[in-house]
């Protein structure tokens, strides 16, 4: 096998136990998206031009809200701030690349496919075309955020609302904060979070309570970081 | 919804993502803001989380017997314990269909 593409089959091949949490997470969206009656194409149009699961169901939630496009796109920038750290982190591995190269790992530079190529880039910081790794990564996380969307799309015509089913949006953006549930301070930031979006919720005008919650959070959060910089 | 706000959130997601590879020859965050970043889910998922489960579709508090409430503290237990997603949100969906299906909260 020729040497990237033994680098590629090594990305999809560390980033395939991560997909497993990801498939019922497209479903749910998939669902969300056809109960909130955006129809099938827009759906699915939203996770090609978006690729983001958090983004999406920001998106699909203030918009059914009757929430005004800026406020909108504020909170979807609030919720994808976080990936300005996996650029900064990575771009020491990939800043030789060519342009064409960049705009591509940008696109699917998602956390799954972070976190396994971050990881492989630190243990092989000498190795040639290690890119390879995470475009196999992050197609594989392309490939299966659209397959499940589509089952999703597929299912959602059939599944009765009565399900319930969006409370699944609070559970899923919950499990996605599990390994934050030990640290004691990330569950002052959450407390902070969302107890300021439930009381903003109606008097934040212009529904804006999520860039307002998550502010406030983040200003405790700098708050904690700083005073525990101070005592080391 | 309109295609162009799909459009735009689209290129809103790409730059986060995009910024920092184009700009920096290496990595120039230094340990404070990279702490600071890590706490970003902890500081919005509750915002998306916390309203829909409080709130009635009218916007007004509701801690009587709600369903979602119970499920939820459930869901942070198995979650604590288990450290999985998928027992996470599981767990919290089932005992949601329970309570409401079977107890008729």
């Amino acid at each position: 096998m020729n040497n990237n593409l033994k680098i590629l089959v090594k990305g999809i091949i560390d980033v395939s136990p991560l997909m497993i949490p990801v498939v019922p997470f497209g479903i749910i969206y998939g669902v969300i998206g056809m109960e909130l009656g955006i129809g099938a194409y827009m759906t699915l149009g939203l996770s090609v031009i978006i690729f983001g699961g958090a983004s999406q169901i920001v998106l699909l939630q203030l918009f059914s809200g009757g929430v005004s496009s800026l406020v909108i796109l504020s909170s979807v920038a609030a919720v994808n701030s976080r990936h300005i750290l996996y650029g900064a982190v990575l771009s020491e591995y990939i800043s030789n690349l060519k342009l064409s190269w960049k705009i591509i790992l940008s696109y699917v530079l998602v956390d799954q496919a972070f976190a396994v190529s971050n990881n492989y880039f630190k243990k092989h910081k000498n190795v040639k075309n290690k890119h390879y790794h995470l475009l196999g990564a992050g197609f594989t996380c392309w490939t299966i955020w659209q397959i499940s969307t589509i089952l999703g799309i597929v299912l959602g015509s059939v599944v009765p609302e009565e399900l319930g089913l969006s409370f699944t949006i609070s559970l899923t953006f919950l499990a996605l904060l599990i390994n934050d549930f030990r640290k004691f301070k990330n569950i002052i930031v959450m407390l902070v979070s969302g107890i300021v979006a439930t009381i903003g919720f109606n008097i934040i005008p212009f529904k804006a309570y999520i860039i307002i919650a998550a502010l406030s959070a983040l200003i405790i959060a700098i708050l904690l970081t700083l005073s525990d910089f101070k005592k080391n | 919804m309109h295609w162009s706000l799909i459009i735009y959130s689209g290129v809103i997601t790409f730059l986060t993502r995009f910024t920092m590879i184009f700009l920096l020859k290496k990595d120039i965050l230094n340990d404070k803001a990279k702490k600071i970043l890590s706490f970003v889910p902890s500081a919005i998922f509750p915002a998306i989380i916390f309203p829909p489960i409080f709130l009635d579709s009218t916007g007004a508090l509701d801690l009587d017997s709600n369903p979602k409430i119970l499920a939820a503290i459930l869901a942070i237990i198995i979650g604590y314990f288990s450290k999985s997603v998928l027992a996470t949100i599981f767990s919290g969906l089932i005992s949601y269909w329970i309570l409401i299906f079977l107890f008729n909260f």
